[in-house]
């Protein structure tokens, strides 16, 4: 209940005072605006000169040129000179992850074994993480995250705005895909097993084949591993496989075809290395921030500013991701990895694509979000300028009709 | 037939001889940044041999007939050699984990010249480094500025002191990265009376040295003699508002000459800094975080020490940030506020001066060393891209060459196995995050 409510129930009779309550409690916030723009990238055909975008409850209701829109009397209208759709961050694991690095904020990793389907994103993000916010400052408004590389299946992810004060406030998609590793990644811990590509392969290939047993018995007992991993198998959930080697993409593109799983290839730093082995498999790739950090003789080594334009021009789908990261900086910021490819042939649209509409669809949730479009939700990002320009500033976020951030950044 | 022969090889290398004893370049029609004095639009850069021999406009130039006529597109923007006041490439180390304090170790005994590191330096315009040990010590060791001159040894990129020494400074760092399990300090307190105790030991010995039972030599204290004398420069990483205060108060009660690195919350403290007189060499982080004390680091730092009137370096840290891109992080403080100016003179002059190197290098300004960087436009724009980058005359980078532009764009083998781990030798806390695993 915000003051303003507090005050009437201190003033009435407490019977009235609680409908009064309940009423003001059950108003949210006004979710109608319209957005104006000098230029408004919708992500849906070319960008609009002096554009306009009407949203009510939430969602938009119009969007064109403002001379072919009759906004109503009194909606509250924010004037900017550039707008896009709300960023999204195809793969991340702020929420789970958070700044201090410490280990009480870090809960995008359970080391205790290889293969843990069962690990929920819900159980463990925290929407109030100040990483969280400060992706939101800089126009993200959906987040693909949740358990991050690090084992051969580290648990599950989520897709939720960069708003509300609970995951269930926050959250579009509770349990999305499956989050594998396969690589040096998978095997840097201090057991055992795996402790090569070989035995990692060889351990998945084992759990799937149990978990396709598992799903032919009518009376298997309720499994929450296998339950999980029974959803990869019959489609429900995509499996997420952070792979950057080609041996260990390929590796990825093998279990795919053998087990006909729905397959989504993330950080794929060898990626332009195997362009037509991936678009034969009709694999979308969730490509590795721009700015990844890879040391000579590492599986990173091959990464390339240019991969985005090759996997473009070779029409495979591809969204950018953040990743995870480490150290400093925590969490990288995919408008600013967008940002840094317009130096190696993409212009704005396709760089806006790769953090809008292209992840959108590869996560299924391009009826909502990714674009601006009528019906969909009222979710934008509002510039100063050229939204990948180094002197450009972020100067607000709108979330399905509410203005979530209106920091400069 | 052998004659003949012989003649012609002589006459080859006479060939080859000629234009190298007169390499007279005038590169025309770029913006010039001198930095020392206002940008020249349509200018020309006069290059004789190794070392810039005038800088103007078209018309106040003259060009000697006999100069070999670069004619740049317009839009072309050339800055002095980019100054890197702190990286790790080179795979360069120091001091190992057996003790907090080893001013002996020398980040000269340990860079690879062969590592791509170098080269993606070069790509990223940069011809000056410091290099550094890491800043999981108190005292890690001894820095090295280096030319990235074309070489096989690192004699040939070493800069030099009067004395023929490789030239360098003193790394040293407070706060969490050198705070360790013992014989490393486990508070701050510890961390500033190890260093206290190490600087008085230092100033006891020197005066020993002076008297008639002199001691045996000391390697570590020789270097702390050097730092007190003025001679050697203390780069300090420090991230914390206190833990920067304690530098400078570190600084003041030996007398040593310093420059503050990342400061993360050094917009906390900026009037502080500057009325210290205590040059800051900053990095600009996409976000905060990712260990305690650059929760608060704000790229509002640039301007808040531009503006108390601080003097401000960047830095790329490499491999924290790539130096490949390392223009953008001056154009990061041009998008907190910071001037265009100061932002150019940060990637620049305001380096050099924190090396002692502005006497060479820094600026375009004839006499100083023909270092200088083409672009393709305005620097601070995400359009733009390092086309050559020349160190003392000589092309070192071009985007046209096959190989260099493998390594600006990156790609199969484009990295040298182990290019990028100088920031784990010695580096503490940075060994044991999960990236870097």
């Amino acid at each position: 209940m915000n003051r303003f409510t507090l005050k009437i129930h201190g003033m009435l009779r407490a019977p009235f005072a609680l409908l009064l309550g309940l009423a003001f409690v059950s108003t949210a916030p006004a979710q109608d605006l319209a957005v104006e723009a000098g230029m408004l990238h919708t992500g849906a055909g070319a960008p609009i000169a002096d554009g306009v975008v009407w949203i009510e409850d939430g969602r938009i209701r119009a969007v064109g040129p403002a001379s072919s829109i009759d906004l109503p009397a009194g909606l509250e209208i924010i004037r900017v000179p550039v707008a896009t759709p709300g960023l999204i961050d195809a793969r991340s694991t702020v929420g789970l992850s958070g700044a201090m690095n410490q280990p009480h904020d870090q809960d995008q990793l359970e080391r205790s074994a290889a293969i843990q389907p069962e690990l929920r994103a819900i159980d463990a993000y925290n929407p109030r993480e100040r990483l969280v916010d400060w992706l939101r400052e800089h126009g993200i408004t959906t987040l693909h995250t949740g358990h991050g590389p690090g084992e051969l299946i580290s648990g599950q992810t989520l897709i939720a705005k960069t708003r509300g004060g609970t995951v269930d406030k926050a959250v579009m998609v509770p349990s999305f895909g499956l989050s594998a590793t396969l690589g040096p990644g998978a095997t840097g811990h201090d057991r055992s097993s795996p402790g090569n590509r070989s035995k990692a392969v060889a351990m998945l290939r084992a759990r799937l084949i149990e978990a396709q047993a598992h799903a032919e018995r009518e009376d298997a007992p309720r499994d929450l591993a296998l339950d999980a991993l029974v959803e990869v198998l019959d489609g429900t959930r995509p499996l997420v496989v952070h792979a950057d080697h080609h041996v260990d993409i390929l590796a990825a593109l093998r279990l795919a075809d053998e087990f006909g799983f729905r397959l989504i290839l993330a950080s794929a730093s060898d990626a332009h290395l195997l362009v037509d082995e991936i678009r034969s498999a009709g694999v979308p790739v969730l490509l590795h921030p721009s700015m990844i950090r890879a040391w000579g003789g590492s599986e990173r080594a091959n990464f390339s500013f240019t991969t985005a334009r090759t996997l473009l021009d070779a029409g495979i789908p591809v969204a950018l991701q953040s990743g995870f990261e480490g150290y400093v900086p925590k969490t990288r910021v995919v408008l600013f990895e967008a940002g840094l490819l317009l130096g190696y042939g993409l212009d704005v649209d396709e760089a806006l694509a790769l953090i809008t509409s292209a992840p959108a669809e590869i996560l299924g949730i391009q009826d909502r979000v990714g674009t601006l479009e009528v019906g969909k939700h009222g979710d934008l990002a509002l510039f100063d300028g050229n939204p990948f320009e180094y002197t450009t500033h972020v100067v607000g976020t709108v979330i399905e009709g509410v203005r979530v951030s209106d920091v400069r950044r | 037939m052998l004659r003949f022969f012989l003649s012609a090889l002589g006459l080859a290398v006479v060939l080859h001889a000629t234009p190298a004893s007169a390499e007279l370049r005038a590169f025309v029609g770029a913006t010039l940044h001198p930095i020392d004095g206002p940008p020249i639009d349509d200018g020309v850069l006069l290059v004789d041999g190794r070392e810039i021999l005038a800088v103007g406009a078209r018309r106040a130039v003259r060009i000697p007939s006999r100069a070999e006529l670069i004619e740049l597109s317009a839009g072309t923007v050339i800055l002095p050699g980019l100054v890197d006041t702190h990286s790790h490439i080179g795979e360069v180390a120091g001091g190992d984990r057996s003790a907090p304090i080893q001013p002996e170790a020398r980040a000269y005994d340990s860079v690879d010249v062969r590592s791509s590191g170098i080269r993606r330096a070069l790509a990223g315009g940069i011809t000056s480094v410091n290099v550094m040990p890491g800043s999981g010590h108190l005292i890690s060791g001894q820095t090295l500025y280096m030319k990235l001159r074309e070489g096989t040894t690192i004699d040939d990129l070493a800069y030099r002191f009067d004395d023929g020494s490789p030239a360098g400074g003193l790394k040293m760092a407070n706060g969490t990265n050198s705070m360790r399990d013992a014989p490393f300090p486990g508070t701050r307190a510890k961390s500033a009376a190890l260093v206290r105790a190490a600087y008085i030991e230092a100033r006891e010995y020197l005066e020993q040295r002076e008297s008639d039972d002199p001691p045996a030599r000391d390697l570590g204290k020789e270097a702390l003699a050097e730092v007190m004398s003025g001679k050697r420069m203390v780069h300090f990483h420090s991230h914390r508002h206190d833990d920067l205060m304690t530098a400078i108060r570190l600084r003041d009660e030996f007398g040593f000459r310093m420059v503050l690195h990342h400061t993360s919350e050094a917009w906390r403290v900026a009037d502080e800094i500057a009325a210290a007189g205590v040059p800051v060499s900053l990095i600009l982080i996409d976000s905060p975080g990712g260990k305690l004390e650059a929760l608060y680091l704000e790229a509002q730092s640039a301007p808040a020490l531009e503006q108390a009137g601080a003097e401000v370096a960047f830095h790329t840290d490499d491999w924290i940030t790539d130096s490949r891109y390392f223009l953008r992080m001056g154009a990061f403080g041009v998008r907190a506020g910071m001037s265009r100016d100061a932002a150019l003179r940060a990637m620049t002059l305001a380096g050099a001066e924190m090396l002692d190197l502005d006497d060479r290098v820094g600026s375009l300004t004839p006499g100083k060393d023909a270092d200088f960087v083409i672009l393709s436009g305005d620097p601070f724009s995400v359009y733009t891209r390092v086309l050559e980058t020349w160190v003392e005359g000589e092309k070192r980078f071009d985007l046209d060459d096959r190989e260099d532009r493998l390594i600006a764009e990156g790609g199969a083998n484009a990295l040298t196995p182990g290019d990028g781990a100088g920031h784990l030798h010695g580096a503490g806390p940075h060994a044991e995050h999960g990236d870097l695993q």
